[in-house]
This record gives C-alpha cells, sequence and structure tokens, in this order.
C-alpha cells in the first residue's frame, strides 16, 4: 500500500514537472503564451496538493493560513502594481524565493525529528547558501531599481579581497557544519552568505541592472533545485533547474544586447564618478533645442518617423500619450514605427510590455536587428528618454561602451531627442549625437513634451 | 541506497538544465518579462519544501522549525501567485494589442 501511495505521489509531482516545461515552451511565443502560464499554474496546484496528500504531520491550519494571506498579497501586488515598476516586483520575488529557501533550510537543521546523513548536509548547506545570496543581493537590486539605494556602483580597494574573506569563511563553516552537524555553524554561514550577496551587488551599476536580474532570476532557480536536492523531490529539482537555465539564457542575452562580459559585469563598477566627469566638461559644446511646435512641424511633414523609447519614457510614464501621437500622426499619412533596443527599459523586455500596455499594435514594434538598416532613409527619428542605446561612441574604439550593438538614429535626416538635461545616461558617457547638426534637442518631461506635440500637430 | 539516490538527483538535475535550455532558447525578445515573472512564479514551487517543514515535532504545534515553515510557506505562495497573476495581465496587454481593440478610457 506504501508503495503504491509512493509510486502515486513521485507520478503526480512528475506531471506537474512537466506541466512546469509546457509552461516554458509556451511563453516563447504571443500565442502559446497565455496557455503557457495557464499550465504553469496547474502544475503549481498538482505540487501543493500532492504535497498536502503525502507530508506527514502537517499542521494543516498554518499551512492553509499561510498559502491563504500568501495568496491575498500576491493577487493585490499583482494586480495594483504599473506595469514601470515590474522590475522592482520581480526583484522583490527573487528574494522571497531566496529567503524561502534560507528559512526551510534553517527549519530542515532545526527539525529534531530528522537526523541529516553528510551527503544532506552538503545538499543543505548549498541550498541554504544560494538562496541566502539570492535574497540579499536581491533586496539590493530591488533598492537600487526603486532609487531608495543609489544606483550608482560602489567600489572600495580590496573590494574582491573582501568576498573573497567572506566566501571562505563562509565555506569553512560550511565544512564546520558538515563535519559536527553543528547547528550554530550552519546559522553562522547563513549570516555570511547574506553579507555576501551585499558585498557582490553594490559594486554593480544601474546600467547592468538587466543583467543582475535575469542572474539573479537564474539564482533563485538554482535555490529551489538545491532545497529540491535535501528533499529529495524530483519536482522542484526539475522546476528549479529549469529557472535556473531560463535566467543564464537571460542574462546571456542582456550581455550580448550591451556588450559586456558576465564577469566584468559581477566585478562591477561601470559607470563610476570618473565617467560623468568628462560628461560635465562637454556639457560645454553647444546644442540646437527646439520647441513642441518645431517637432510638431517636422514629424507632420515627415514620410516616415521611427520612435526610439527608452528609460525615460516609462519614468515619466508618456506610453499612452506618445500611443496617442503615434495615431494622429499615421491618421496624417505618416510611417511610425517603434524601434526596441534589447536592454530599453529596466529589465529584459520591459519597453515591449509597456508599449502593449499603451496599446501599441504588434506590427508597429521592431526589434534592433530588423529595424538598423531603415534608420539611412527615414526622415525623422524621435529619441524619448533613451541615451546609451543610441550612442554613436559605441562604434568608436577605446570608449566605454565600444561593440555595444545600438539603434543607429544618427544615420537618420533629422533627429529629434526628447531628455530631462543634458545628464549623462547611465553608461555615464557624453552622446555626440546630441550635438549633431541634424539633431535638435527638446528638453523636458516625457510626458509633457508630448503632450504638447499633440496639441500643436 | 542515498547515494544512489544522490546520483539519481543529479541525473535529473543536469537533464533538467538541458530541458530548460532548449525550451527557453528560442524565446521573443518581446515576452522577456512575461518569461522572468513566470519563471519567478514557478520558482515558488519551494513552497513544497516550506510545507513539508510546518510539521509537529514531537506532538508540539509550535516550534522553529514550523514557524520558520510557515514565514517560508507565505512567502512562496505570494511568489506563485503574484508571479503567476501578473503574467496573466501582461499577456492580457499583449493580446489586446494583436486584436486591435482601441485604447480603453482611464
Amino acid at each position: 500500500m506504501i508503495a503504491v501511495n509512493a509510486n502515486l505521489t513521485s507520478s503526480a509531482y512528475l506531471i506537474s514537472a512537466v506541466l512546469f516545461i509546457f509552461s516554458l515552451k509556451g511563453l516563447a511565443s504571443p500565442t502559446s503564451a497565455r496557455l503557457g502560464n495557464t499550465l504553469g499554474m496547474a502544475g503549481m496546484v498538482l505540487a501543493i496538493l500532492t504535497t498536502l496528500f503525502v507530508g506527514h504531520h502537517l499542521i494543516y491550519s498554518l499551512v492553509g493560513f499561510a498559502i491563504l494571506s500568501g495568496a491575498i498579497v500576491g493577487v493585490l501586488a499583482a494586480k495594483r502594481v504599473p506595469m514601470t515598476k515590474m522590475p522592482e516586483l520581480v526583484a522583490l520575488m527573487h528574494s522571497f524565493v531566496g529567503l524561502s529557501a534560507v528559512l526551510i533550510a534553517i527549519a530542515a537543521v532545526y527539525n529534531t525529528a530528522e537526523t541529516h546523513t553528510a551527503v544532506q548536509r552538503i545538499e543543505l548547506f548549498i541550498g541554504a547558501f544560494i538562496g541566502a545570496i539570492t535574497f540579499t543581493a536581491s533586496i539590493i537590486a530591488f533598492g537600487k531599481l526603486s532609487g531608495k539605494f543609489s544606483s550608482k556602483p560602489i567600489v572600495f580597494n580590496h573590494q574582491h579581497l573582501l568576498n573573497l574573506v567572506i566566501a571562505l569563511l563562509l565555506l569553512g563553516f560550511g565544512i564546520v557544519y558538515y563535519i559536527q552537524d553543528s547547528q550554530f555553524a550552519f546559522l553562522i554561514m547563513c549570516a555570511l552568505a547574506l553579507v555576501l550577496g551585499i558585498t557582490l551587488i553594490i559594486p554593480i551599476g544601474g546600467a547592468d541592472m538587466p543583467v543582475v536580474i535575469s542572474m539573479l532570476n537564474s539564482y533563485s532557480g538554482w535555490a529551489a533545485a538545491g532545497i529540491g536536492f535535501t528533499l529529495n523531490n524530483s519536482v522542484l529539482i526539475i522546476a528549479g533547474a529549469c529557472v535556473g537555465s531560463s535566467g543564464a539564457i537571460l542574462s546571456y542575452i542582456m550581455c550580448k544586447a550591451m556588450n559586456r562580459h558576465i564577469l566584468s559585469v559581477m566585478l562591477g563598477g561601470f559607470g563610476g564618478d570618473s565617467a560623468i566627469d568628462t560628461a560635465a566638461n562637454s556639457a560645454q559644446k553647444a546644442v540646437k533645442s527646439g520647441s513642441a511646435d518645431d517637432v510638431a512641424f517636422l514629424m507632420t511633414n515627415a514620410d516616415s518617423v521611427i520612435i526610439v523609447p527608452g528609460y525615460g519614457l516609462a519614468v515619466s510614464r508618456a506610453q499612452h500619450a506618445l500611443q496617442e501621437l503615434t495615431s494622429k500622426l499615421i491618421s496624417k499619412g505618416v510611417h511610425v514605427k517603434y524601434a526596441i533596443h534589447p536592454v530599453a527599459g529596466r529589465m529584459p523586455g520591459h519597453m515591449n510590455v509597456l508599449l502593449a500596455e499603451a496599446d501599441v499594435p504588434y506590427e508597429q514594434v521592431v526589434e534592433m536587428e530588423d529595424i538598423n538598416n531603415e534608420f539611412g532613409h527615414t526622415d525623422v527619428v524621435f529619441v524619448i528618454g533613451a541615451n546609451d542605446v543610441v550612442n554613436p561612441a559605441a562604434k568608436k574604439p577605446g570608449t566605454a561602451i565600444y561593440g555595444m550593438p545600438i539603434l543607429e538614429a544618427y544615420k537618420a535626416k533629422t533627429i529629434i531627442v526628447n531628455k530631462r538635461s543634458m545628464a549623462a545616461g547611465y553608461a555615464g558617457l557624453d552622446n555626440e549625437l546630441f550635438y549633431l547638426d541634424k539633431t535638435m534637442m527638446v528638453f523636458g518631461d516625457a510626458k509633457h513634451v508630448i503632450e504638447d506635440i499633440i496639441k500643436a500637430i | 541506497m542515498n547515494e544512489l539516490l544522490t546520483m539519481q538527483n543529479i541525473t535529473i538535475f543536469v537533464l533538467a538544465i538541458f530541458v530548460g535550455y532548449h525550451v527557453v532558447w528560442n524565446v521573443t525578445p518581446a515576452l522577456h518579462t512575461p518569461l522572468m515573472s513566470v519563471t519567478n512564479a514557478i520558482s515558488g514551487i519551494v513552497i513544497v519544501g516550506a510545507m513539508l517543514q510546518t510539521v509537529t515535532i514531537g506532538g508540539e504545534t509550535l516550534n522553529l522549525t514550523s514557524i520558520l515553515g510557515t514565514i517560508a510557506v507565505f512567502l512562496s505562495a505570494i511568489n506563485i501567485f503574484g508571479g503567476f497573476m501578473v503574467t496573466r495581465r501582461m499577456l492580457e496587454m499583449f493580446k489586446k494589442k494583436v486584436k486591435h481593440i482601441p485604447e480603453q478610457s482611464k
């Protein structure tokens, strides 16, 4: 009888793991994405029900209460979060996975009803320290994204040495725990991992946030897989490994889009103060600035317009106004397209979500590789709150962003740039695009500027 | 017995990494954010581990293990519900876009 039950539960967990894989598969294309999401939910329900069925001595009241209150918080958060704040929400949720993993590991270590074999102790150690690093690193990432902490990299002497020392100490206490099964050593190890999560993430600047958030996505998967090992639970291992590799792929794609090496991102220090100084110096150079009326005139007389939205658009929540402007231009016979850089916004694919929210039709949104050869025969490029992704310095050897693929806006006949000020972008670099003769700067908050343009048309 | 189990787990783990890699590799850039939020929800699977620690020990309901377990269940439940719901919300926006429904008044 017991054997039958074991087979039954293993099968149920296996089905739920397969559902998760189909869920990820579904997310690959827009047509199947919603089905994918539903399959993921089904897999999760099955896994939870199975666990309720197999668990020994489960406290059902506490479990039910925790699930219910978590559900309320989660649903409210999901319904209320503005799309511009998605990166913050995702970072926060990564931290929850990390914290859960640590708590589960500590709970298991202090579970007097369980004894842990040598192998299980190694697994607990791995699950706990990945979880702890994910937790604090995600909290710092959340702080940097939401502006609660400075997004500038924090760099100091012997930083990497300090990280190494912490990591070695962590490993040392892990070994003590392994040999002596000492709960105290385990707690110290967790505390060190929490510190390491902070010290690893503070040198990484705001520009690299899309990479960091993908990396933490990956870590949260590995943490889940680590917990799966200690429980000998295949669904946790499979789901964790899939999430881990998914996050790793996204990190790789983001690194490629910024021409950054994953190691140099992690070592940090990109976009520091020295670079910002040079930007301040060259701000003396002359720029041509214009008004909303000028922009309206240029755009309505153009045949083709490409809009390059950046983070500034998201900050001022101008996507709806922008959509209105686009429809007006289209009704006047202007061809309008949006050019999306892979790292536009603060996380992978963020700009696509913002434009979708504003009901911009799918076919107007074009990815970088597909639109770059169109800039040459485009009348007007309208750059809104984007900077580094259109910086021609990326084509010049020796600059900080050399080799980064950019949207070749500088090839267009006229370039209009909307920015709040002449401040440098996240890379801290000056952008010579702004000083070209054919470039007109329109200063001001993106939403106000766009609304003024709409009025002027 | 235990070593055998661990080897099995490692086998599952390595194979699952390859599955994940092949499944996710071709995701269109437009769906990167929903992909990330759905993987976030799926990492909430740690709830299984959390539930298995929310147990009575020697007949005692409130012990360190069950308290930590309950907190972990709560946190993972936020992830599960929040992750799937926000993914659905985003995907609804993409669907609207495909069907060309005019912008709703806000």
